[in-house]
């Protein structure tokens, strides 16, 4: 279980009101996070993932403290397992397909797995600006699965597939999240889109 | 024509690239790491070469390298080793005097990059080495080569710092800069254009050929 009980300032926002999350997530649950540009989605996964700091509170999982202001523990994201899906898909340009998922990991047939899953075993010679937009996401989200995270972080992961892809991609990555376990929190605008996902469901409009 | 100064230009340039691209490359990468006061002073240190006339920087090296004071003196007492009209203290000159053309290309680069791609590269559990080794770098490819180009053209044009911290000694810190100012000066016109046209056209060739590196590095928008 992933507890979070964070304060998070909100730059966006000139007179600076924080977000405060006190919240618990279950190990091989879904959770999905609904809210407006500038409401902190994407400040509280990165915050989790150990790629920015609260202003205070506590991340624990696992019982592994993970940030604790008060004891000045911010455990850095090499240290985390957290797999994580960035809005930008944040793809390294001189890497093709095969090479970023043996950056992420050296398991070759668990690499296989994953290219199959992803439909992208054909292009293993390609870069990044050779795929479309819809491969590149695709490749953002196996590069996160490569190392078999413990928490699964997507930020608005689904926005650039078509609707045929997304229905057999989140139903077979629904099904492996749930074989490995893998506790997942995903941050869209668009509530349709992940309704094949089930789970929970946190809208930050009501927090700020 | 005695080509031993083209040589010992060749030899400088070459050795102060490579001896830049080792230092400098870590340097430009720890100054693009975010803003503190003890950075951008560090940074305006290394840029003063590029505003101050040659012969300033080149008569505070020569105190600095000489036998008598500081670490000349340490240098000359511990390890025997003179700096002032020797070849060492060239390269330690033109590394200090070509420094901000090796830095800045490669620091802006650096910083150009989206912050994500390095977040990406921690989440995935690299360590910040690997990161830049291997997800950095190779994206800054363009301006590393220009960057190492520039330093190079740089060294093979220095002439006021040279002049002060080598003098003109034939075989040992006679380069090409100095063979040219000393040929007008006995007036073998003829002679100072031949190690001018060498340097001409080599420093020529190297700007047109990262011109047309930098044209053929078609590379699609960093995603």
């Amino acid at each position: 279980m992933i507890s979070v009980d964070i304060e998070i300032k909100l730059k966006t926002y000139h007179d600076r009101p924080s977000l405060k999350i006190n919240r618990q997530f279950n190990t091989g649950s879904i959770t999905k996070i609904l809210g407006p540009s500038g409401s902190g989605k994407t400040t509280l996964l990165k915050i989790i993932a150990g790629l920015g700091s609260p202003e205070s509170g506590k991340i624990v999982a696992d019982g592994v403290t993970w940030f604790d202001a008060g004891q000045k523990i911010n455990l850095s994201p090499q240290k985390r397992n957290v797999g994580f899906v960035f809005q930008s898909y944040a793809l390294f340009p001189n890497m093709t397909v095969q090479q970023h998922l043996e950056y992420a990991t050296t398991d070759a047939d668990w690499i296989k797995q994953l290219l199959k899953l992803g439909q992208l075993d054909k292009l293993v010679n390609h870069k990044p600006d050779h795929l479309s937009g819809g491969q590149q996401q695709r490749l953002a989200i196996l590069r996160a699965l490569a190392i078999k995270p413990k928490l699964l972080l997507m930020d608005e992961p689904f926005s650039a597939l078509d609707s045929k892809i997304k229905t057999t991609l989140i139903a077979e990555l629904k099904l492996l999240l749930t074989q490995l376990g893998i506790t997942t929190i995903i941050v869209s605008h668009n509530l349709k889109e992940l309704e094949m996902f089930g789970g929970e469901v946190i809208d930050f409009e009501g927090l700020i | 024509m005695d080509l031993s100064p083209i040589w010992l230009t060749l030899k400088l340039a070459g050795i102060t690239t490579l001896l830049l691209l080792l230092i400098g490359l870590p340097f430009a990468w720890w100054l693009s790491k975010g803003r503190s006061l003890i950075k951008i002073i560090i940074e305006a240190i290394i840029t003063m070469p590029l505003v101050l006339p040659p012969s300033v920087l080149g008569f505070y090296l020569l105190l600095a390298f000489s036998p008598q004071h500081g670490l000349g003196k340490w240098l000359h007492d511990t390890f025997d080793v003179q700096l002032v009209f020797s070849f060492p203290g060239l390269i330690l000159a033109s590394v200090i005097y070509s420094m901000p053309f090796m830095v800045g290309p490669v620091k802006s680069a650096l910083q150009q990059l989206p912050a994500s791609l390095a977040e990406a590269s921690y989440t995935l559990g690299k360590t910040e080495w690997q990161t830049f080794r291997y997800v950095l770098l190779p994206n800054i490819k363009p301006s590393l080569l220009t960057a190492a180009v520039l330093t190079f053209a740089h060294t093979l044009g220095e002439f006021g710092v040279v002049l002060m911290i080598g003098g003109n000694i034939p075989g040992v810190t006679r380069v090409a800069s100095i063979a040219v100012y000393d040929s007008v000066e006995k007036m073998d016109y003829a002679l100072a254009n031949n190690y001018s046209l060498v340097l001409f056209s080599i420093t020529f060739i190297l700007v047109i050929a990262v011109f047309i590196f930098n044209k053929y590095q078609a590379k699609g928008p960093i995603v």
